[in-house]
């Protein structure tokens, strides 16, 4: 199996292979995620879409308990991927203007 | 939904909980409380006096930590709330709580908390709401409450129907809303009244509660926003891993990873604030415990020390060694839970 649930608890060991990078990522991970001008709240729902956006599904486990963690509920995280899945499918229409110039410079 | 021990369920046993916890060969509480020398953990003295009349309740919540239900015929009687005013006489302890199952489904629950009143105890109880809705009787009882100045704990879950509902019961929450209105009306949650309203937020699932102040803000925003109602505080508390909630974590794969949670949550800071080290608890048939969940369990005090409210000795519990087991790291989890919600 390539993704084991198991392993997302195995993160860290990320730095048996290269301590230094590791520890420098895990220390800039971690102030990401504090309370700034955003509320860790809102860090997290941002986490959550940015996991579907990205497809990650250690992420997805990850960000949906934590999301509960930090209070929010089923509502918020379903319109915050709604909003991962809007700019993902804004993104392919968008794309359609370059389609429709290409076709109109080839059409008579 | 019927009690684990009315269906005859395996969790019923007390036994069988303890062992299901330790066989995950987690770290062991106790080992965790050595490592920053708590361990024996021992009480800093006796300030509340936790009374659990009766396991009968109106509800059947899916989290309860009681196996409360209707179906549940413990109850203590005015014999043993005898003893227990006189224990409290002779003490000097200032706050009693009194818990359940729904205590005021104990005949004798009116008469009790006067007495208590008359010995000038603060006397907290853990309404669960819904009880104030369903006959007539109950309706009475927030005036009741105003006029002895009874401070009033209530679980509400969530600040919406959905979440509170899958936990305790459909129309739950349209019926708490109701009783908090009654409260609110007689002057509970009010600026000025004295009259103290808390709510109790428990996770609706597996995972940990959040901050208890954000939620805490949640709470007043969406309450006071959609229905008009007020409170004081909002007391956040970590699901304990046994009875029905043990239940459930085992029914959804969920145990293993809670616990895991749970172990790496450990706050040594925490650990110095749970609840046992200031309470006593005290079982339907007067037996001592060092908290509810130990009751629960079926963990009586520490040989050696008075095991029933008859011998009850502020001295000799005061010195006791406090019992722990798996379950504990419920209680030392991130900020921390306690029956007066995070203690850190």
């Amino acid at each position: 199996m390539y993704y084991q649930p198991s392993d997302l608890g195995k993160f860290g060991n990320i730095s048996e292979f290269e301590p230094n990078l590791a520890k420098k990522f895990f220390d800039w991970y971690g102030d990401v995620f504090k309370e700034g001008a955003l509320t860790e709240r809102e860090k997290s729902l941002i986490a959550l879409a940015v996991a579907h956006a990205v497809q990650c599904p250690y992420c997805i486990d990850a960000y949906t308990s934590d999301t509960f963690e930090k209070g929010a509920n089923e509502a918020q995280m379903m319109e915050a991927v709604h909003v991962a899945a809007a700019i993902r499918g804004g993104a392919s229409l968008v794309h359609g203007v370059m389609m429709m110039n290409k076709a109109k410079k080839l059409s008579m | 939904m019927r009690s684990l021990h009315a269906t005859g369920h395996a969790l019923a046993d007390e036994a069988t909980q303890l062992r299901v916890l330790r066989d995950l060969g987690l770290h062991t509480f106790g080992s965790k409380l050595a490592t920053h020398g708590l361990d024996p953990l021992m009480p800093t003295g006796i300030d509340i006096f936790q009374v659990n009349v009766g396991y009968m309740c109106n509800q059947t919540c899916k989290h309860c930590h009681v196996d409360a239900g209707p179906d549940r015929k413990e109850i203590m009687t005015r014999e043993t709330m005898v003893q227990c005013l006189r224990a409290l006489a002779a003490s000097d302890i200032r706050t009693v709580d009194i818990t359940g199952g729904a205590p005021e489904m104990n005949p004798h629950f009116r008469w009790f908390v006067e007495e208590i009143r008359k010995l000038g105890r603060h006397v907290m109880v853990r309404c669960n709401l819904t009880i104030l809705t369903v006959n007539p009787k109950y309706r009475e009882l927030p005036r009741f409450y105003a006029e002895h100045g009874v401070e009033v704990v209530s679980s509400l879950p969530y600040y919406q129907a959905a979440q509170t509902d899958r936990q305790r019961g459909d129309g739950v929450f349209e019926a708490s809303i109701e009783a908090l209105l009654m409260l609110n009306e007689v002057g509970y949650g009010q600026p000025g009244t004295g009259l103290h309203l808390n709510l109790v937020y428990n996770p609706f699932g597996a995972f940990l509660p959040a901050a208890q102040d954000r939620l805490e803000a949640d709470f007043k925003k969406a309450l006071a926003d959609k229905h008009g109602i007020v409170f004081n505080s909002l007391f956040v508390i970590t699901n304990m891993p046994i009875s029905r909630y043990l239940e459930f974590l085992i029914v959804s794969d969920n145990l293993e990873s809670y616990m895991q949670k749970l172990v790496n949550a450990y706050n040594p800071a925490a650990a110095e604030g749970v609840m046992c080290r200031n309470t006593i608890s005290v079982g339907w048939d007067g037996r001592l415990y060092d908290c509810d969940f130990n009751q629960m369990l079926g963990m009586e005090l520490e040989s050696g020390v008075p095991r029933h409210i008859s011998e009850f000795d502020v001295a000799a519990l005061a010195a006791r060694r406090i019992r722990v087991d798996q379950h504990c790291f419920g209680c030392t989890a991130g900020s921390g839970s306690s029956c007066g919600g995070a203690t850190v």
